[in-house]
């Protein structure tokens, strides 16, 4: 296999220098906005430092990033600003760092969001990964950790799940920089919109909820018909997500 | 009008659908994930790995183990941390202290730069610095890399299932014990970790109680004082083992207090129900050595050791002017400390270290130096130092010892400065941390004022026990 080669050449600085350039923290104007989500402790702040070249704390225990990390990159002469959030189990509680993330996505409109996921721990990250889907269209799914799956003897059908959510999906190890430059060329590529996402929506709910989500989404979509994320939007009022709620009345997401 | 046509609709389907809408979604989101996992993901039985994992989890977790190995890993890094930072410092302490600052006076005469300017800058701001770096860095060098690598290695969240149950019978959350883990190494991080606690109840509690994990500032003076007077109360042999112990019980100290004191608060004023959460054991990891140990000595000790010598460098000026601005015949910090050293007995202290406290508080870090400075020259030793004002140097901790007996220190002074170095205000850093994460003047106020009535109050006390006992 050249599998080995291939892994050689990822971990060489020469290779990124033609396509990559880490700018740090200088990201003045930027040509795409790309956020890092996902739960804790899958590297998101390690794939962050991969990208950036910046050097943000990186700790094995869940919970180490709780406030907004933002750096930079140069890929194909596009500039790239890249934020990094806190890790969570979910989007749905109220906790101030899942706010964070949240209002980010929603209200921060990331042209990319970068979901990394545990590769080990596919199954409970794919939680997350589901209702971050829901709200945004443009996503790219990092299967970060696969050195450690491997170990563990787990093996992913990346293709099937890259079918099934419906973005594109990418394996790495950040830590010694496997996969970055494929994930990197992902990232420009939905940016660009040369890859067109078409994420997988939320299916096993009763009957009654779901002609509710679909009732109210066609109302939100009526009124505020530029809004990208109507059903993730209905979700949460039908929720009572305070936030939310509060967005509507003030139409905050549809100011642009 | 038209937005809240959709919150009417969206209120009327609420009531359509009933109460258990959030759950119906979650049980969606969770089987929906479980069908994709199993259409994608082949496991192939389980390996060594995690039966090694697992084995590992069970001792380092277990009922009764789990404990006693938490404390045998403490000490190791402490004992090590202390023993080890004992050599460098010497070191430091000859170099800056010992050897620039003589050469730096001496330039300063054949400059003929006015008196006032050389012990301003020198005796005052140089010193100061010179100080901080030789007390602090060696022991942040070898404590914060260990730190580090238990940190990478993944047993952070092991110390967090441990003591979980502790801190829930506390009417605390049981994430408080990362963000306590945090404290030990500088407390404002620890209160900006607090965001991981969802209930703002909880949050409050681990933001107050934050203040009794000895952070990094407060570490040295612990070192400092156990070796000089607990380590020299046993033959050489065991001096490193019990001063490690004294420190270890200190900080164990701060520990036991965090419990009772969140109970305190969640019994009176922060009362409600405890929140549950899932604490995810996350795997161990070898920590990748070399770059733990460079990284951790970039971002944290250098970082750290900045700080430290900003707010020491202005210190050692205030330092300076207090101890030769004059009014009448006796200088400002004379004055202030007779003033306080009525109150500082009482409490077992006295009016220097009182006031060593107040010129520290931008940075704990320079308690040590500072209380030095102002012991010798309130008890106006003669041949040690150059006057007044002057941090001098000190070739060893015997020579520490001396002076600080001189000035009438005991046992009871060591000891009772040890448990008020844990117990009282955090430092400025910290309380305006606080404010910034809680947003009020009131919060803010109780973090700060609380730790230090607490310090007056065991101080106090043992004082009282002391003097009849012994």
């Amino acid at each position: 296999m050249n599998k080995a080669t291939n892994n050689a050449c990822e971990g060489c600085e020469i290779n990124k220098a033609s396509n990559l350039k880490k700018l740090g923290i200088n990201i003045d104007k930027s040509d795409y906005v790309v956020s890092l989500a996902g739960n804790p402790n899958t590297g998101k702040s390690t794939v962050f430092n991969a990208l950036t070249g910046l050097k943000q704390h990186t700790g094995n225990w869940p919970g180490k990033t709780v406030t907004r990390a933002e750096g930079g990159y140069k890929y194909n002469n596009k500039k790239i600003k890249l934020v990094d959030l806190p890790g969570t189990y979910s989007l749905l509680s109220t906790s101030q760092d899942e706010e964070i993330a949240r209002n980010f996505i929603l209200f921060g409109k990331p042209d990319v969001t970068i979901i990394v996921v545990d590769a080990s721990r596919l199954e409970r990250n794919l939680n997350l990964v589901l209702q971050v889907l829901e709200i945004t269209d443009k996503a790219v799914l990092c299967l970060n950790l696969m050195d450690e799956a491997k170990r563990l003897n787990i093996d992913i059908d990346v293709r099937t799940l890259s079918r099934d959510l419906g973005i594109p999906v990418v394996p790495t190890v950040a830590r010694s920089k496997e996969g970055v430059s494929e994930l990197l060329k992902t990232i420009n590529d939905v940016a660009t919109g040369e890859i067109k996402c078409k994420p997988y929506r939320i299916k096993s709910l009763p009957k009654n909820i779901h002609n509710a989500i679909e009732k109210l989404r066609l109302e939100i979509e009526e009124e505020f018909p530029n809004v990208p994320n109507s059903r993730w939007i209905a979700l949460r009022l039908l929720d009572g997500d305070e936030r939310i709620i509060e967005a509507v009345k003030t139409g905050e997401f549809i100011s642009e | 009008m038209n937005t809240n046509k959709t919150l009417n609709t969206s209120n009327d389907l609420r009531w359509q659908i009933g109460e258990d809408f959030h759950d119906k979604l979650t049980e969606g989101i969770y089987s929906d994930a479980a069908t994709i996992a199993q259409n994608s993901v082949h496991k192939k039985g389980v390996t060594k790995r995690f039966r090694f994992d697992r084995t590992l989890d069970k001792i380092v977790t277990h009922k009764i183990w789990g404990f006693p190995i938490m404390l045998l890993i403490l000490s190791v890094v402490l004992w090590l941390t202390i023993v080890g930072a004992n050599y460098p410092s010497g070191l430091l302490d000859d170099l800056l202290i010992g050897n620039i600052h003589p050469w730096l006076k001496s330039m300063s005469e054949t400059l003929t730069l006015p008196n006032w300017l050389s012990g301003f800058l020198i005796d005052g701001v140089y010193l100061a610095l010179a100080w901080v770096i030789a007390v602090m860095l060696p022991p942040m060098a070898i404590f914060f890399p260990l730190f580090t690598l238990l940190e990478d290695f993944g047993y952070l969240p092991r110390v967090a299932f441990n003591l979980d149950h502790l801190f829930k019978k506390s009417g605390a959350h049981g994430k408080q014990a990362l963000t306590m883990s945090m404290g030990f190494g500088c407390n404002a991080a620890g209160v900006i970790a607090t965001r991981i606690i969802d209930s703002p109840r909880e949050r409050l509690i681990a933001i107050i109680t934050n203040n009794f994990s000895l952070c990094n500032g407060r570490w040295p003076t612990q070192i400092l004082i156990a070796t000089i007077f607990i380590g020299a109360l046993v033959p050489l042999n065991f001096a490193g083992a019990i001063s490690t112990f004294a420190v270890i019980s200190i900080a164990l100290l701060g520990i036991f207090l965090t419990f009772v004191v969140s109970l305190f608060l969640s019994k009176t004023i922060l009362k409600g129900e405890v929140s549950s959460f899932t604490l995810e054991l996350p795997p161990y990891r070898p920590p990748r050595f070399w770059k733990t140990i460079y990284t951790s000595l970039i971002d944290r000790t250098l970082i750290v050791l900045w700080r430290a010598c900003i707010f020491a460098a202005p210190a050692g000026a205030v330092i300076w002017l207090v101890c030769n601005i004059y009014i009448g015949d006796t200088t400002i910090a004379n004055w202030i400390i007779l003033n306080l050293d009525g109150f500082g007995l009482l409490i077992g202290l006295n009016g220097v270290i009182l006031l060593a406290y107040i010129v520290a508080i931008p940075a704990n870090e320079i308690v040590i130096p500072t209380i030095l400075m102002l012991t010798v020259m309130s008890s106006s030793i003669t041949g040690i130092g150059e006057g007044n004002g002057v941090m001098f140097e000190l070739e060893s901790m015997a020579a520490t010892s001396e002076i600080l007996k001189a000035g009438g220190w005991t046992l009871l002074t060591a000891v009772n400065l040890m448990l008020f170095s844990l117990l009282h205000n955090p430092c400025s850093t910290t309380i305006y941390t606080i404010y910034k994460e809680t947003n009020s003047v009131k919060w803010t106020t109780i973090a700060s004022v609380l730790p230090i009535i607490l310090g007056f109050l065991v101080c106090f006390i043992i004082t009282q026990v002391w003097r009849i006992v012994i």
